[in-house]
């Protein structure tokens, strides 16, 4: 029993990192419709930058801070260049050209930074944390790890409400023509949406990188497991991505530790294709005619 | 006749081969060997992609189901090189109907999704199971060189032999497969699955069959790999195979065999000279390897927006701008019918440019 809560808390916090990488995907998919194969190879990046700030500063928020900032730039910076030629072209042009910045970018890190797997400072102390005297299984940092996730929804979901850019977001991402027919201009708006995937996708990559340490292809099997989140919430829905990564979290950890950690991916795409096969529009999407 | 002009493409193209490889040292000949297998793994790619319009991020790791299925049928049961590399292609056919299953009703990005999450999950099962898959080690193969050709005979030589043999092979099967009934109806459920889907043909069927195509010719070349390099282990079916392929093919021109030459020559050839002029310039081995990584991400990113039907595309129109009207048409005279030559399978990114047909048409 004991075992099983262990597993549990430590499920949800890999599933909210899940749940990140999961929402950054859902905000770009309904703003373009493309799926951006380069956000773990972005948060790779951004994470590498708050290495190198971290050890010239010292400070751990310094680079937390670097690496969102730096993030927010990627984002906005690759829609302009990369991006934009292909929004309007057939599907698998922005495929090819996502995986492309997916291996350019790993490439990049790799020439920069070298091969090596680093260790990634925590936030917090990683040490367990006790209920009297049953271990919890999670840390400090895995705390915090769950509730920076969470607020970075829960200030998004009040920017979408709340604020006026908000409004043009999803009206850009409702009816394109239409928006821009109001006044709105839609280019700016994808690149906002970009820019704030590119920071979510940022801190994914800072509070996932203690655990997995980091490499130039560190975030391939995050990045494959927070899409198959965002699949099981439907691509168009932010909350759907939150409950799709822990729910994929949580069931991940008990495949760990229960069978072994080698069968986690091997879980996560038969999880995947079941999905796409039984409810490919995702748990929390509303149906349409053609959406796979 | 088209079946005799490929086969006479084929046998002209042994008999190049043949007198290259004499001629080169053991490693060249290893070169060849390994472009052999990339022509035969990009081209299957390239038919799934162009032909049928479904995509695959995964054909790293059907590689490595076609060079462990090689590597276990000769190290426990001693198949020989005949058997093995039919019994490995037929396998891995076997895993691509099951995804293909799956993948027949998936479209762009989710397909491209599922498959980029085959290709990072299947090494691990290689973690899982050491006892039968070797763990982190792999499983050593070992390929004799036949008694015949002489004890002093070197065996790379041997391999590029076996291995550009088995690619001609699969090429003029999969060239007269691309001009077949079959060939045009991948190319009718790639342009419009619903006008296809109403003109009688099974959309579904047909996309599984072309995965089942794809899969066997990278499982094929997995074992072809396995027996070049002697040595499988999962550490050489990682993502970034599965995106060589993919740049390739794409680089190459999709839907082309000739394509599938030019991707595989540039994937084997550039990335040893890239990595030998940087080194040689002093840069670190660790840099040196990731040089050519991120220039297939440049590949990617540039041939999808600058000139999507890759190199092979760029030869045609080359060739058509050369090349004056064939003679060969019953048109009206100055009026030539759409350019299209025998081997013009299109790339489903763009059209035929209404344009420069009507270009053609009035000149």
């Amino acid at each position: 029993m004991n075992e099983f809560l262990q597993f549990t808390l430590g499920g949800v916090s890999f599933g909210m990192v899940y749940a990140a990488i999961a929402l950054s995907l859902v905000l770009i998919w309904r703003g373009t419709r493309i799926l951006n194969y380069a956000q773990g190879a972005m948060a790779v990046l951004t994470t590498y930058i708050a290495l190198t700030v971290i050890n010239h500063t010292g400070s751990y928020w310094a680079g937390f801070v670097a690496a969102l900032a730096a993030g927010l730039v990627l984002g906005a910076l690759i829609e302009r260049t990369v991006i934009r030629p292909v929004e309007n072209r057939p599907p698998l042009n922005a495929v090819v050209v996502t995986i492309g910045l997916l291996v350019l970018i790993e490439g990049v890190v790799g020439i920069i930074y070298g091969g090596q797997y680093r260790s990634f400072p925590a936030a917090f102390s990683v040490t367990g944390l006790h209920a009297g005297s049953v271990p919890l299984g999670i840390s400090r940092n895995d705390v915090f790890v769950a509730a920076a996730v969470l607020v970075v929804a829960l200030a998004l979901a009040a920017m979408f409400r709340f604020t006026s850019a908000g409004l043009r977001l999803r009206a850009a991402a409702f009816n394109a023509y239409a928006a821009r027919l109001l006044g709105v201009r839609v280019g700016r708006v994808l690149t906002l949406g970009w820019a704030l995937a590119g920071l979510i996708g940022a801190l994914a990559g800072l509070l996932v990188s203690p655990d997995t340490f980091l490499y130039p292809s560190s975030m391939d099997s995050i990045f494959v497991l927070g899409f198959t989140a965002a699949v099981i919430g439907g691509l168009d829905s932010p909350v759907g991505a939150i409950v799709g990564g822990l729910i994929l979290g949580v069931a991940l950890n008990y495949v760990a530790g229960y069978l072994g950690s080698n069968l986690v991916l091997i879980f996560g795409l038969i999880a995947l294709v079941a999905v796409l096969m039984i409810r490919p529009s995702g748990l929390f999407s509303v149906s349409h005619g053609r959406q796979v | 006749m088209t079946l005799l002009r490929h086969l006479v493409a084929a046998v002209v193209a042994g008999a190049v081969i043949w007198a290259l490889s004499v001629q080169l040292n053991a490693f060249r000949d290893f070169q060849m060997a390994e472009i052999a297998v990339y022509v035969v793994a990009i081209a299957g790619l390239s038919l799934l992609i162009g032909l049928s319009g479904q995509i695959s991020l995964g054909h790293g790791a059907f590689m490595a189901v076609g060079a462990y299925t090689a590597a276990l049928l000769m190290l426990h049961l001693n198949w020989p090189l005949w058997a093995v590399f039919p019994a490995s292609a037929a396998v891995t056919a076997a895993a691509g109907a099951v995804v293909g299953l799956a993948a027949a009703r998936l479209s762009g990005p989710y397909l491209a999704g599922a498959t980029l999450m085959l290709a990072v999950a299947l090494p691990s099962l290689a973690f899982q199971f050491p006892g039968v898959f070797g763990g982190d080690q792999g499983l050593s193969v070992t390929v004799t060189t036949p008694a015949a050709l002489g004890a002093t005979f070197p065996p790379t030589r041997w391999l590029a032999w076996v291995c550009a043999l088995a690619a001609l092979i699969t090429l003029v099967i999969l060239a007269n497969l691309a001009r077949s009934r079959v060939g045009r109806n991948w190319r009718a459920i790639r342009d419009d699955p619903v006008a296809a889907a109403l003109s009688g043909l099974n959309v579904g069927a047909l996309r599984v069959l072309a995965f089942i195509v794809s899969a066997a010719c990278a499982g094929l070349a997995g074992a072809m790999l396995a027996i070049t390099t002697s040595l499988v282990s999962p550490g050489s079916f990682t993502l970034s195979l599965s995106i060589a392929l993919l740049a390739g093919a794409v680089l190459g021109g999709l839907g082309t065999l000739t394509g599938a030459l030019w991707g595989a020559l540039v994937i084997v050839l550039v990335p040893t000279y890239v990595t030998d002029v940087a080194t040689s310039h002093g840069f670190s081995g660790g840099v040196a390897a990731n040089i050519p990584i991120a220039a297939y991400g440049v590949v990617l990113i540039v041939v999808m927006l600058i000139f999507p039907q890759g190199i092979q595309g760029g030869l045609r129109r080359l060739a058509r701008q050369f090349m004056p009207t064939p003679p060969t048409h019953l048109g009206p005279p100055g009026r030539r019918p759409p350019a299209r030559s025998d081997e013009d399978l299109d790339s489903p990114y763009r059209r035929p440019p209404v344009s420069e047909h009507q270009e053609e048409g009035t000149s």
